[in-house]
């Protein structure tokens, strides 16, 4: 045979491989992925798509033994060939159960998206090395990007997995919290089982897909859609604004609720929706989107802060004047006043861009009607707010929506939004008929939210002997087009923006700005982390001007129980920050003398530098209500089911939650049943965001843990201090020596279909900020420090991370593999947003445009847990989740400032500006060192020379 | 219509024929395609074993058109070579790697096409084969603009030749990015350098990329460098006008002017690393 040819058009051949150690025969087109190949017509969902570009290495399979992106090669190139998933590594023993087993303990899979490609490639290695180098194990997962773990669990669990070490048992009853437990719901992330947004197609579905805006503002009009679908045999529909049946508005927060399902006359940024075609898949697939029939006209766009606060410039939405969404405002003292009399005053003004979330999993889901029903399975943060919001397009009440989440391959915020849920929803309501939808990676890029752009400026001032004195704070958010989070991050900021301490004097004022650009929303911090940025840079440069030790700086003015922070709050207790900066400490002292020691001796281009920042976090929701409901249930055969509703985007909530209720129960874990996050059977445990899952459904799981177990007391007429043991189909109680056991079968079942159930919500204690933002926004603050040490090119500007440490005061550490998964996690995506991160609304729609830290980037995390308990909390446990993020990215800048004397108020700091920034004669300060614009330099007499402080 | 012609000679016919999207490592051809449908006609070369693989013979060394960055860097070759192969490392992760050819980076014709630079240092010429012929094209000929070469749609790279004129000289090369692995490169450079018994520079060969729609040969810089002694501070004879043939552009990842800088400093320093190892 000299050649196989095939018509290609719609046509599909038989492809002969083997998959898995088995023989297997496809009709597929020849052309077609591999990667879709082992999904749609295989059902081996186990190999994810990240991008269909071979960007992120998710797809990741073996071809003959050696690791490839099943993305980039054709059904055609592989007949007669081997293939191994991740499905079938199991028939690779004993190295890949050994590597299994060692991704479980060491925490290395968080959301599981990237697993299945990092399990794939290191097999490979350990067949041919069992021990290896941390740089051989680099180089193998070099090609598989993760946004979850920061890389370096799983790089320690690849070298580990063949040292014979085994994970610890199961804590014993009332022993969870606080124990390494291997996360509950990892079984099925390491052996490609979990079931993501994308991995179920209900039989018959239907596809349905966008058409997006390519201008940043353009109006359009739909050519004759009727003909269009009489002309594409299998297309079914095309969607517009006229389908929709009830409101065709959504946001999260309702009151700001602005942004339609399709564009109705004007698209207001590049990739907003405003048609979509159903069709069945193969018609869908060999659509060519260029004949769909609409006539753009590209309009001028609003797109930078400036150009929508512009006077004269055009309203983006007729009722908010000046294009501004929403302004923010914390005032306390005087501080003009105080700023005049400060013996110091530094100011400056720092500048970040948009960036992008990029969770491995793109969003996907589908949805089906099942009478006057509709129900949504997809990957999401918040079912319960995705239920509103749905109802509303769909014009049917909550109650007949049920949203069903998925297993999430990262969120880290932007699933908070809604993204193909509105589609799959309209097009399945209409159609009667399961629809499913599966966003590009273009897609996602272009059409959900984004960490806002800032603007921001600030002013500090402080007494000749250290103390802060007076903060004045202004910060420009842009918002986009559409409301989004922005009025959250502009409430919040303002709150955050001293930083964790006391400033008496303190004016902090934001405002969210419109744009014609991609919504900005939320991203691990709400704004804080740009904050932190600015306020954690001044703070060094004020402790320069001091001439005081930028670390003792830090601890001087550290808030504790009894000071008040910004908004007038007390905490009273559980304010950690000083344990955290103490415990950097000696790290600090030694790394600063190990990079002098370097920097004298340095011959070459390279100098290192060292630099610390802190943070605080308020956990929960910024003064308003976020209640979590848990239900947990004693079942007839004496397991316990947890309806545990915090969906877990990978951070771990599904453990957490189990653990803390566990012990309020004082039941043992491998007891439990989970029950997740489905709105027809489980509570509102509200969004996952605002590091809140811990504190507040933690509590409320807490609470329904204690409810049940005096529950079962009173049935069996036991005191508190009893202990309860529980086995199959009964439960035992024991006091002084007695003990009482009661059949659980014959007992009767409650409404909810248990024998007890305990049932409680948990809303934190919060009240409104007046006119002058003072008040109680959160009940519960988390605490940190980072310090980095890092290793800067003066020649070229590029810098290595060399270490990071972190203290995070966690209150109670529930789980300390999974904290520490955060902290390592935040600190990756802290360094991506301090080095090169950016995203570019219209360029570089792409994950290699797009750059987030891969796996050589990341230095070794050392996790220090500060435990200074909230008594609220549960076990006095606080967030995490975005608490991790905040300091990495300003610690990073003041290192890169010690090192070579520049400030980068422009992040990221990428080689180009590093070196600009060098070389650029105006950047240098007037004693030499580079930094601060001399015009913002306060009077001589104002500024204390370091040898006067310290003569 | 999909192919997948098992000779280099069906695979021409069937190009002959009516042309179409080449395919092979799908590298490339895949991120293209994006979600749009494939195109109408795709010829499969990825089976034509005879253009796989390296064969050193003894005037020159040919490297076929679809051997993999793995198999050329567990190839053993000469020394000039190893520039070359730390290039092949570099390219996008192991996946990359293990799928991507040497044909399809060089006609896919990124201006940071990583192989480029190093290739171009080895005086490398592309073998052109269609139904009607073969012809040889030096590479600093076959590659005219960003995207753009002189292969014609019936012809297939079949193979890269390397004559064997300086095997024993010192090769190396840098890639600038701003992550350590999958990164597109802001700057790279490549040299090779060939000393006398005495130490000095007989001929050298320094190419950038990234910093120019084409990847260039500083040619000035390579007639200054004769008869320099290849020892510590060989990267100090490269001066700013000898980069004069680059015209970087502002893009996503770097300006010009850092293009520029950077470029100066990573030549000296592939000199450096040349004359470390001569």
């Amino acid at each position: 045979m000299v050649a196989t040819t095939h018509p290609l058009s719609g046509s599909q051949t038989s492809i002969a491989f083997s998959v898995n150690g088995k023989s297997v025969s496809a009709a597929v087109s020849p052309v077609e992925r591999l990667s879709k190949v082992l999904r749609d017509r295989l059902g081996l969902t186990g190999t994810k798509v990240g991008c269909d570009a071979g960007d992120c290495g998710a797809c990741t399979v073996l071809l003959d033994g050696e690791p490839i992106c099943s993305c980039l090669v054709a059904a055609g190139q592989i007949e007669g060939h081997e293939i191994t998933t991740v499905e079938g590594l199991a028939t690779r023993a004993p190295i890949y159960d050994q590597l299994q087993k060692s991704f479980l303990r060491h925490g290395a899979a968080q959301c599981g998206a990237c697993t299945p490609g990092m399990l794939v490639s290191a097999t490979a290695l350990l067949e041919r090395c069992v021990a290896p180098t941390e740089d051989a194990v680099m180089d193998a997962i070099g090609g598989v990007l993760c946004r979850c773990t920061g890389y370096r669990k799983i790089i320690t669990a690849i070298q580990d997995a063949c040292s014979g070490k085994i994970a610890e048992p199961s804590p014993l009853a009332g022993n969870a919290v606080g124990s390494r437990l291997v996360r509950l719901d990892g079984q099925s992330k390491v052996d490609g089982a979990e079931i993501f947004g994308a991995d179920e197609i209900p039989a018959g579905a239907l596809v349905v897909r966008a058409i997006r805006s390519p201008y940043q503002r353009a109006r359009f009009r739909f050519g004759d859609l009727d003909a269009f679908v009489a002309a594409h045999p299998g297309i079914r529909r095309v969607l517009t604004a006229k389908d929709v049946p009830g409101e065709n508005r959504y946001g999260v927060i309702p009151r700001f609720a602005d942004q339609p399902v399709f564009a109705e006359v004007e698209a207001r940024f590049r990739g907003e929706a405003v048609a979509a075609v159903v069709g069945e898949a193969e018609a869908i697939d060999a659509l060519d989107y260029a004949s769909f029939p609409v006539a753009w006209q590209d309009l001028p766009a609003l797109t930078t802060i400036a150009a929508a606060l512009a006077p004269d410039a055009e309203r983006i939405h007729p009722k908010r004047e000046n294009n501004v969404l929403v302004r923010g405002r914390v005032v306390h003292g005087d501080v003009e006043k105080a700023l005049a009399e400060a013996d110091v005053v530094v100011e400056d003004e720092y500048e970040s861009g948009f960036i992008e979330h990029a969770y491995i999993e793109p969003e996907a889901g589908f949805a089906r009607r099942v009478n006057d029903r509709i129900e949504i399975q997809a990957c999401t943060q918040a079912p319960y707010m995705d239920r509103a919001d749905i109802a509303q397009i769909l014009g049917i009440p909550p109650e007949a929506v049920r949203i069903i989440p998925t297993a999430v391959g990262g969120g880290f915020g932007s699933k908070l939004d809604l993204s193909v849920q509105p589609f799959v929803a309209l097009a399945a309501w209409l159609l009667r008929q399961p629809v499913r939808m599966v966003y590009s990676r273009s897609e996602s890029i272009v059409s959900t939210t984004k960490r806002h752009p800032s603007h921001i400026r600030v002013r500090v001032g402080a007494s000749r002997d250290g103390k802060l004195t007076a903060m004045d704070f202004t910060a420009d958010f842009n918002t986009g087009a559409y409301s989004s989070w922005g009025p959250t991050v502009a409430a919040r900021v303002p709150v955050h923006a001293s930083g964790p301490y006391y400033v008496p004097h303190y004016r902090a004022l934001t405002r969210a700005v419109h744009t014609h650009l991609v919504p900005a929303g939320a991203f691990r911090g709400f704004g804080v982390p740009q904050t932190a940025i600015a306020q954690e840079q001044l703070y060094d440069d004020l402790a320069d001007r001091l001439g005081i030790d930028r670390l003792e700086f830090r601890i001087m003015n550290a808030l504790d129980d009894q000071t008040p922070t910004v908004t007038g709050q007390v905490l009273g207790e559980g304010v950690g920050i000083r344990a955290c900066f103490e415990a950097l400490r000696p790290r600090w002292r030694a790394a600063r003398a190990e990079a002098a020691a370097f920097n004298a001796k340095a011959s070459g281009p390279v100098r290192h530098g060292v630099g610390v920042a802190g943070m605080w976090y308020g956990c929960g929701n910024t003064s308003l209500p976020n209640p979590s409901t848990i239900r947990v249930g004693l079942k007839a055969n004496g397991r316990i089911a947890l309806h545990q509703g915090a969906v877990d985007i990978g951070q771990g909530s599904n453990t957490i939650v189990t653990q803390i209720c566990a012990d309020a129960l004082g039941a043992p874990i491998d007891r439990f049943d989970l029950i997740s996050g489905d709105t027809s059977i489980t509570p509102d445990c509200g969004k996952t965001s605002a590091s809140r899952q811990t504190f507040v459904t933690g509590k409320a799981a807490y609470m329904a843990g204690i409810e049940l177990r005096r529950a079962i007391l009173r049935l069996a007429d036991a005191c508190e201090c009893a202990v309860i043991g529980f086995a199959d189909g009964t439960v035992t109680v024991r006091k002084d020596g007695k003990q009482r056991t009661m059949s659980l079968r014959d007992l009767p079942l409650d409404k909810n279909g248990y024998v007890l159930t305990g049932e409680a919500t948990f809303d934190p204690p919060t009240n409104p900020l007046d006119e002058n933002g003072q008040g109680t926004p959160y009940a519960v603050f988390g605490f940190g420090a980072h310090l980095a040490e890092v290793a800067v090119d003066t020649e070229l500007g590029t810098v290595r991370v060399l270490k990071i440490t972190a203290a995070h005061d966690v209150g109670r550490a529930i789980n300390p593999t999974l904290i520490e998964g955060q902290i390592e996690g935040g600190a990756a995506q802290g360094l991506g947003m301090a080095l090169m991160e950016e995203f570019f609304p219209g360029k570089g729609e792409n994950l290699h445009d797009y750059l987030i830290p891969s796996a050589g980037d990341m230095p070794p995390v050392e996790s220090i847990l500060i435990e200074v308990p909230s008594s609220i909390g549960p076990f006095g446990a606080k967030g995490i989740g975005e608490q991790a993020v905040i300091p990495t990215a300003p610690a990073i800048l003041n290192a890169i400032h010690d090192a070579i004397g520049v400030r980068i108020r422009r992040v990221p700091a990428t080689p180009d500006r590093i070196r600009a920034a060098l070389v650029a004669p105006a950047s240098r300060r007037p004693d030499g060192r580079a930094g601060c614009p001399p015009d913002s330099l306060p009077d001589a007499d104002a500024t204390i020379r370091p040898e006067e402080k310290h003569a | 219509m999909y192919s997948r012609p098992k000779t280099l000679d069906a695979a021409v016919h069937v190009l002959a024929q009516g042309g179409g999207q080449i395919l092979s490592g799908g590298t490339d051809f895949f991120p293209a395609l994006g979600d749009r449908p494939a195109p109408d006609r795709v010829i499969d070369i990825s089976g034509i074993t005879e253009i796989k693989g390296i064969a050193v013979e003894a005037d020159h060394i040919r490297i076929g058109g679809l051997t993999t960055w793995s198999q050329l860097v567990t190839t053993l070759l000469p020394r000039c070579f190893d520039g070359l192969k730390s290039a092949a490392r570099e390219i996008g992760g192991i996946q990359i790697q293990n799928r991507g050819t040497v044909a399809g980076n060089l006609c896919n014709a990124s201006p940071a096409a990583d192989s480029v630079p190093p290739l171009l240092t080895l005086d490398a010429e592309v073998e052109l084969v269609s139904a009607v012929g073969t012809r040889r094209v030096s590479l600093a000929d076959f590659i005219v603009g960003n995207r753009k070469t002189v292969r014609r749609p019936d012809e297939i790279l079949a193979n890269v030749i390397v004559p064997r004129t300086f095997d024993d000289a010192a090769s190396a090369f840098l890639k600038l990015g701003a992550r350590r692995y999958l990164v597109i490169s802001i700057v790279m450079v490549a040299a090779v350098v060939k000393t006398d018994n005495a130490g000095r520079v007989t001929d050298a060969r320094i190419a950038v990329g990234s910093c120019s729609a084409v990847a260039r040969r500083l040619t000035l810089l390579e007639r200054a460098l004769v008869g320099v002694p290849a020892r510590n501070g060989l990267g100090t004879t490269t001066l700013t006008e000898h980069l004069a043939q680059l015209s970087p552009i502002d893009d996503v990842r770097a300006t010009a002017t850092y293009r520029n800088d950077a470029a100066l400093t990573l030549v000296g320093r592939v000199l450096e690393a040349c004359a470390g190892s001569c």
